[in-house]
């Protein structure tokens, strides 16, 4: 125990000196947080359209301004052929060429079908999805105008009555997207400061060769690698601190649930993978190396853990790879805990896999690590 | 001269590949000798000491240090040596008082007697006001000395010397091969590996490795008479010819 | 110039010798395209809804049907009173509740207002927003048949053509995105890191006192990483191609051409920052916090930059990414040709100047020291 107490010792002197590790620690959380809670705005902005108008009549330029005074549409101009819509498609100029044919008019006038084109940018397919069924939901309200004009009978009304929807979105009543984002960047920047910096560190020990003192010491494996994991155990709580009080200051983030059971399983979480930054850390000799394995897998687990994107509806695979993702299990319980107030009953078995997976985790790395080579 | 010995090689083999560092080396080291291991660079020496101190496990063969079988249980060995390897290893960012807290404590050390015996060592060496400078800032000539110094810090049976002197000025050699002396005078058995010949002639006993094999034993004195030659430099390039 | 190549050579080695180091190089952008493609994209679905159905009749099993028949949506069991919403919601397993007031299936047929309630789990915002979007169609439909009408009957009917993609493949964005991404990974990272370590272990000084030149020694490093970023790129092209049938509409030699000046601004970054970082710490945090992190960010890769502050679409506009993927698009997607990329084009090679002067500037302050 003293021995462990010594090297942990020794470690935190050695951070405080390190120039970089402090502002890396402060500054980094601070700025991915604003930035990436700003720039993470799923929502549509304006749509630019552009007119390609070969009727050119009344009942044309109607149609045209239910577009143009919609709150979703802005008109960005007009043009006169198919070839010069494409040219503003493929220069950015407009998202989105309404096209409309000739005798538009007239079929309307003699109530027959008429035909609008909706030439969209498909390249981001999310976005063109969306800017169909804005321009589609105007187009029907257009066409009930129409059908209300011609007044035709009503077919509404046979006896029966009228179902209401109502709906109310609990714990996120504004639906912010901020406070779902808020609790993904905490679990990226803990995992980032506990697991990165930590194989850094061991590894950077490798390439100086000071490793190598310690390796002639009658010092025991896991007193060597408790030394390096509760130093940056103990970071990356801190980070935790810092990143709720930032997120509780610039963006309200609640925290309904016990900040006591999140810690407790943030303890659990880094054990489990600062256990497998020592591992990767074990298997590596250089710092290049370290950081490209490690950046390989935080990338890939980052991605999956649903920080984005509602883990449910990945496909099958992606759940049996979530299974050994540790971020996918904190991403879920950091949600839980701070946004609904999930207590330990709610999040028991989160708990279990996640101390089975420390275990595994610290016995792998304890083994990897070699004194002798 | 009968003592007791305390290090013992047998058939000591390693193979890296095709590649034979060690080719069945077999000497042993008495209690309190100052024993040099002397070659050119590329000829065993560290891999043998590697071995030695419990860092690298040999392909075949017997080591005992200490009384220990090395190669079966190297953490036992590790408890009563000391090491100071070629490439320099203390922490460069700590001040020369944690570097000296961390190993102490890392040996079992109470915190009391690092301090004791800290201040007493730092005043031995005359350094008492470097005992709070980073050892980025320290002078090598001083690191060095204290490299040593931190590795003999917690009374060790032996200390291996991987090439302690590389790269060092003659004067700065000098005054740590005193050092040295120092610490054979207070029954620590020194193990040195160097290529300076003129550092051979310190030893009570030196051992000349050519490509993996021991070329020659002996007392320097000795070595010198049996090759009819004046110096250390000579004896050395004679085996070097024969080898 | 045989010392040149001998530079050369060492440093390939150095790259092909850690395999590992290699190997991930090569699985990041196949991993990533994959996730993308298969993961993070995926569609709605597997949504839990469990029901809160105070009425159960005819009516609500018919509407209950239609709603978890519709693909997008698991039923997660029945509640039996409000209390037991938030403890659903606790576990997580479910992410909406329907609640059907009592006599629903009565008040409808005999042509009262009957309420159906959605309460969602907003904690993802998204997934709630969706849900209800969807579930209300799935009623309003249910209301249409029940008046006896499927669809609305339409005068004016849209046709949508969705250009350059007609088959929105979401890969379209995410490919290039990832091509930006990797290739400053490679290039900068990579570089700035070896560079860094050379210095760290002091083998950067035997080169600097050889009589190569600052700039041949540059060009020496970076060569490999040139080649290596190349590849990269080209089996990012590939794997769009034959995965997820990304076309390339526009020219391949303009493509290929703009590949190798986006590797070298990125080089020119690494170099530059492994002559202002002291050690290969600081040369991986400015490389992720300064490059990586930003390109993730905010060059319009995931996130549409359009949406962004004014000073976060400021800070986009001096990344090079953000600049890449719309040649990118551009010159695969839409066909453009260097008519339509100057612009973006100009900007890159400027960039690349000013970052190559700064670092063989700084280079050679650091040889004359």
């Amino acid at each position: 125990m003293r021995t462990i107490a010594v090297l942990i010792r020794k470690e935190f002197t050695q951070i405080r000196r390190n120039r970089i590790m402090i502002p890396a620690m402060i500054i980094a959380p601070l700025i991915q947080m604003i930035i990436l809670v700003y720039a993470a705005n799923m929502n549509m902005r304006d749509i630019d359209f552009a007119i390609l108008d070969e009727d050119g009549s009344a009942t044309s330029i109607n149609l045209i301004s239910k577009y143009s005074s919609s709150p979703f549409f802005s008109l960005s101009g007009s043009v006169n052929s198919l070839d010069d819509a494409e040219k503003l498609l493929k220069g950015d100029k407009a998202d989105l060429v309404i096209h409309i044919p000739p005798n538009f008019e007239n079929s309307i006038l003699n109530q027959e079908k008429a035909d609008v084109q909706f030439l969209i940018n498909g390249i981001n397919s999310a976005a063109a999805v969306l800017t169909a069924s804005y321009a589609q939901n105007i187009l029907f309200d257009y066409n009930r105008q129409l059908i209300a004009g011609f007044s035709r009978p009503s077919s509404v009304s046979q006896g029966f009555g009228t179902i209401e929807v109502n709906y109310s979105h609990w714990y996120n009543p504004g639906l912010d997207f901020k406070i779902f984002m808020v609790p993904g960047i905490l679990v990226v920047l803990v995992t980032l400061v506990g697991w990165l910096l930590m194989s850094l560190n061991v590894v950077r020990e490798k390439e100086l060769g000071t490793i190598e003192q310690i390796n002639v010491t009658p010092i025991k494996k896991y007193q060597f690698l408790m030394g390096k994991l509760i130093p940056f155990w103990i970071l990356a709580i801190i980070e935790l601190g810092i990143g709720l009080t930032l997120g509780r200051l610039l963006f309200h983030v609640p925290i309904l649930g016990s900040l006591w059971l999140l810690i407790a399983f943030t303890a659990i979480y880094l054990v489990t993978v600062l256990g497998f930054g020592l591992f990767i850390a074990a298997i590596s000799e250089t710092q290049q190396q370290v950081m490209f394995v490690n950046f390989f897998f935080v990338l890939v687990f980052i991605l999956m853990s649903g920080i984005f994107t509602p883990v449910e509806s990945m496909p099958d695979w992606a759940h049996y790879v979530n299974i050994i993702n540790p971020l996918s299990y904190f991403m879920r319980v950091i949600r839980m805990i701070l946004l609904k107030g999930s207590d330990f009953g709610d999040v028991w078995k989160e708990f279990l896999s996640m101390g089975i997976f420390g275990v595994v985790m610290i016995t792998l790395s304890v083994r990897s690590y070699r004194k002798r080579v | 001269m009968e003592s007791e010995t305390i290090i013992e090689v047998r058939d000591l083999v390693k193979r890296f590949g095709s590649f034979i560092a060690n080719d069945h080396l077999s000497f042993t080291v008495a209690k309190g000798e100052i024993f040099g291991f002397l070659g050119a660079n590329g000829a065993g020496k560290t891999t043998a000491i590697r071995i030695l101190s419990g860092l690298s496990s040999p392909t075949s063969g017997y080591v005992f240090v200490a009384g220990i079988d090395a190669s079966r249980y190297p953490e036992q060995v590790k408890k009563s040596i000391g090491y100071m390897c070629q490439r320099f290893s203390l922490y460069e960012d700590l001040t020369v008082f944690e570097n000296i807290r961390l190993y102490g404590g890392v040996y079992g050390l109470t915190l009391k007697e690092i301090v004791l015996r800290s201040d007493e060592m730092l005043s031995r060496l005359g350094i008492t006001d470097l005992r709070d400078r980073l050892i980025r800032s320290v002078p090598l000539g001083w690191r060095q000395k204290l490299a040593f110094s931190v590795a003999i810090f917690h009374q060790p049976n032996i200390v291996f010397l991987d090439e302690p002197t590389g790269g060092v000025d003659p004067v700065t050699r000098r005054q740590f091969w005193d050092l040295i002396y120092e610490a054979s005078r207070a029954g620590i058995t020194v193990f040195v590996t160097t290529h300076y010949m003129d550092e051979a002639e310190y030893c009570d006993r030196v051992c000349i490795l050519s490509e993996g094999k021991i070329q020659a034993i002996g007392n320097p004195v000795e070595l010198k008479r049996s090759f009819n030659v004046t110096s250390m430099d000579e004896v050395f390039i004679k085996v070097a010819r024969n080898a | 110039m045989s010392r040149f190549i001998s530079l050369v050579r060492k440093e390939f080695n150095h790259i092909f010798r850690d395999r590992r180091t290699l190997l991930i190089l090569f699985g990041i952008p196949i991993m990533q395209i994959l996730i993308f493609g298969y993961v993070v994209n995926s569609d709605f679905k597997n949504i839990g809804i469990a029901v809160l159905d105070q009425s159960v009749d005819a009516h609500t099993q018919k509407i209950l049907n239609k709603i978890f028949s519709s693909g997008y949506f698991n039923f997660s069991g029945n509640i039996q009173n409000a209390q037991g919403i938030s403890d659903q919601f606790k576990t997580g397993k479910v992410k909406a509740v329907l609640v059907f007031e009592s006599e629903f299936g009565k008040k409808l047929d005999n042509g009262q207002l009957a309420n159906i309630q959605i309460i969602t789990d907003a904690s993802d915002p998204n997934v709630a927003n969706t849900t209800v979007g969807y579930v209300s169609g799935i009623i309003r439909s249910y209301q249409g048949e029940l008046a006896g009408q499927t669809v609305v009957q339409l005068i004016v009917e849209p046709q949508y053509r969705m250009v350059f993609n007609e088959n929105l493949i979401s890969a379209y964005m995410f490919v290039p995105g990832t091509m930006a991404l990797i290739l400053m990974l490679i290039s900068a990272l990579l570089t700035s890191i070896s560079v860094t370590r050379e210095k760290e272990l002091g083998t950067l000084e035997v080169i600097l006192v050889s009589p190569l030149r600052p700039a041949q020694i540059i060009i020496g490093k970076v060569a490999p990483y040139v080649l290596l970023a190349f590849i990269n790129g080209l089996v990012i092209l590939l794997l769009g191609y034959f995965i997820f049938n990304l076309p390339i509409s526009g020219s391949l030699v303009l493509l290929l051409a703009e590949l190798l000046l986006y590797i070298t601004l990125s080089l020119s970054l690494g170099i530059l920052i492994s002559t202002i970082a002291k050690s290969q710490q600081i040369a991986m945090f400015m490389s992720l916090f300064v490059l990586m992190l930003p390109t993730v960010l905010l060059s319009g890769f995931i996130f549409p930059i359009e949406n962004m502050p004014l000073i976060l679409q400021w800070i986009s506009a001096i990344l090079p990414p953000r600049w890449f993927i719309i040649i990118l698009k551009d010159i695969m997607l839409k066909g453009n040709g260097l008519a339509y990329v100057w612009n973006e084009t100009l900007i890159l090679l400027g960039m690349t100047l000013i970052f190559l002067f700064a670092a063989i500037r700084k280079f050679s302050i650091r040889l004359q020291v």
